[in-house]
């Protein structure tokens, strides 16, 4: 399909256009090996060790994070763990998260001293830790930075995270795939904290998507805390200012707890809801379907548990599997899925409280 | 004297008379100026709102919304008042509805139903404002410190509790006191809490002597340890009553949000500061207003309500919000000096 236009082929091709920029690139900067020839990538991936479930050599990770303050950061740090444990040849030296720029640099620093084999970094702010992700790449130790980027590339050796602009993209297709054919259909936005970047990259693709569907208009848009309180208030105020729309997208599923109480309490069914994040009680209220949300986006905090795997490779200067590269890629951002009725039993346990 | 029988304006301006006290005359006058300028503020700002969104803000259900809304913070805020009149400062309370929210909503709290989740969510407010009038009262401690201690720890020890999880609540008691259903005579329960907390707070400071303790440790506390004051009790006894009021407001977030969050009650000191202050409340302490405090509270929830109706996007409402808060405080100056 030259010009892929309709929503479905998007859709399906961007989980491989991802990975495959993402090896195309690893594959340029690492190997500086351009060959298409597909009889070559296959001999090369055969000779190259990957990363399995077999005790390798003995790998010491360090994690440093920010303040488990609400339940997405709780479950990174427990993916992290879990992962860890899952190896018997590795180690994990985690650090107590902070939300402070100094004090997270001096944990940092402090697993450099310890000469940790590889680092995680979760920066509370992804801007203010680059010198420290620069300063334990020369004492190399490679840094594996997990979803809040440092400023430059030079910082860490692989970035793993989840994918903001797809996450409204998808929410705004699947919106936009449900209300097909429904003439003047009216969208409503209820974003996450308004000053964070995150909340319009999220927004961003969410009004980029629906431009593919000239039946919908967004309505109204208002912006939340992440917070079920500012959920609730949010929401109470939107469904007295629109009386009737039929779908909206609520970036968190934290603040959706709020919002789907106002809903209730407004006595309100005749929309379609659809969450971001992927909380436990999202994917619940989903499989029970007797309530206005009918799917959630995922910006999975499974995340936290592949940087592991990814560190464990580096830690055992191996290859990660499925994939012909001979390293590991720059760069691996994650694909943000729709979870509806039809697929949430996959995902149930990766659901967060 | 020019009329036999003489309309009240006339008698009380030429010959105030001991005889024929005109009742109305009193009430104007006991309402004094700062209350009536908010209650201009809030007219204009119903006439914006009407103006601009006339079916949707002239509403019943949106007046039930906006008291709605206004219940926690205003509970809050009542509590506030006392503080500040007496001279203090709490700064604790967003901290304490936090703490108190989600001790009583976990697991363990909610098997016991409601009556648990109401004892604990008052218990732990009232436990908390124990601490901060010990700590100020016989501690010595300067009220902005030790509630800045108390909010750290409370926010803290919140966060250990949830481990940073949203505690969805199941009572069906509970949450069935935030639907529709309960509303009796279309009152919302949470707006009948907040009124009666309003009217016992608005007597307990203007009809008691409890309430003339709190303005005249406010004024001058030497003073009034030489009038026999027990200053120290007295303001032992105020912050257990914000902590009450925080108490109080936890439980109302719980039915309200249907749930326990350690995020709960995020810069409820910054608002109920500004609301008691626009409201009239001397920051300095010796001159306090419960009815100027729950103005506040109203104009502020009502500019919430407007912009979201309007549907104007945060960056707007916070620079409009600065406005409003200086220029009604500035309305407030000049009313208050040309009369």
């Amino acid at each position: 399909m030259p010009e892929p236009t309709d929503f479905t082929s998007r859709f399906t091709s961007r989980r491989g256009l991802l990975l495959g920029s993402a090896a195309v690139s690893a594959g340029a900067l690492l190997t500086g090996c351009t060959s298409n020839d597909s009889k070559e990538d296959e001999q090369a991936a055969s000779n190259q060790p990957a990363a399995d479930d077999q005790p390798g050599k003995e790998v010491t990770i360090g994690f440093a994070g920010p303040q488990a303050d609400h339940g997405w950061l709780n479950a990174i740090n427990d993916n992290a763990k879990n992962r860890a444990k899952k190896y018997s040849d590795v180690t994990l030296e985690i650090t107590e998260g902070s939300n402070d720029t100094a004090a997270q640099i001096g944990q940092i620093e402090t697993l450099i001293n310890k000469k940790v084999d590889v680092l995680v970094v979760l920066p509370a702010d992804g801007k203010a830790l680059t010198q420290v992700g620069l300063k334990a790449m020369r004492a190399g130790i490679p840094v594996i930075n997990l979803d809040r980027i440092f400023n430059t590339p030079q910082a860490y050796r692989c970035w793993i995270g989840g994918d903001n602009y797809g996450m409204g993209l998808n929410a705004g297709h699947y919106i936009g795939e449900k209300l097909k054919g429904k003439s003047g259909a009216r969208v409503i936005e209820l974003a996450g904290i308004d000053n964070l970047e995150l909340t319009r990259q999220r927004t961003q693709g969410f009004d980029d998507a629906l431009k593919n569907y000239p039946n919908i208009r967004k309505v109204a848009r208002q912006a939340a805390e992440f917070t079920v309180e500012s959920g609730q208030a949010k929401m109470a105020q939107l469904l007295q200012a629109q009386s009737n729309f039929d779908a909206l997208w609520n970036h968190d599923d934290d603040q959706g707890v709020g919002a789907m109480r106002a809903i209730e309490q407004a006595g309100r069914d005749d929309f379609l809801m659809v969450g971001g994040a992927g909380a436990l009680s999202a994917f619940q209220a989903i499989k029970q379907d007797n309530g206005v949300l009918k799917a959630t986006v995922l910006y999975p905090p499974t995340m936290a548990a592949s940087a592991i795997d990814l560190a464990r490779a580096l830690g055992q200067a191996k290859g990660i599997g499925g994939m012909a590269e001979y390293e590991i890629p720059a760069s691996i951002t994650l694909y943000s899925a729709v979870v509806d009725k039809t697929n949430v039993d996959q995902y149930m346990s990766t659901g967060f409280k | 004297m020019t009329q036999p029988v003489s309309p009240p304006r006339d008698s009380a301006d030429k010959m105030p008379s001991a005889n024929e006290p005109p009742a109305w005359r009193a009430l104007v006058f006991r309402a004094d100026v700062r209350t009536l300028s908010l209650l201009g503020v809030l007219a204009v700002l119903i006439l914006i709102g009407g103006v601009t969104k006339p079916d949707e803000f002239l509403d019943t259900r949106n007046l039930q919304l906006v008291l709605t809304q206004a219940s926690v913070i205003g509970v809050v805020t009542v509590g506030m008042t006392f503080v500040i009149t007496s001279g203090g400062i709490d700064l604790s309370v967003g901290a304490i509805v936090a703490l108190a929210s989600v001790w009583a909503t976990t697991v363990a709290t909610q098997e016991y139903g409601f009556a648990g989740i109401l004892f604990t969510a008052v218990l732990v407010g009232v436990g908390c404002g124990l601490v901060n009038g010990l700590l100020i009262a016989y501690g010595g401690m300067v009220p902005f410190i030790a509630t800045l201690a108390m909010l750290a720890s409370a926010r803290g020890l919140a966060l250990q509790i949830t481990d940073g999880q949203t505690q969805i609540v199941s009572v069906s008691s509970i949450l069935d006191l935030g639907e529709r259903d309960a509303y009796v005579l279309g009152v919302p329960p949470l707006v009948m809490v907040f009124a009666v907390v309003t009217i016992i707070g608005w007597l307990v400071l203007n009809r008691t002597t409890f309430g003339r303790r709190t303005v005249a440790v406010g004024g001058n506390a030497e003073a009034a340890r030489l009038a026999g004051i027990d200053v120290r009790r007295q303001r032992l006894y105020l912050y257990l009553l914000s902590g009450l009021c925080c108490g109080i407001a936890a439980f109302l977030l719980i039915i309200l949000s249907g749930s326990g969050q350690n995020t709960n009650g995020n810069l409820y000191e910054l608002d109920a500061i500004a609301a008691a202050i626009i409201g009239g409340t001397l920051l300095s302490g010796g001159r306090g207003t419960i009815t100027g405090s729950v103005l506040g509270v109203l104009i502020f929830t009502t500019i919430t309500n407007i912009f979201a109706l309007n549907n104007l996007q945060s960056d707007v409402q916070q620079i409009a919000k600065g406005a409003i808060i200086v220029a009604a405080v500035l309305v407030q100056r000049r009313t208050a000096s040309t009369t």
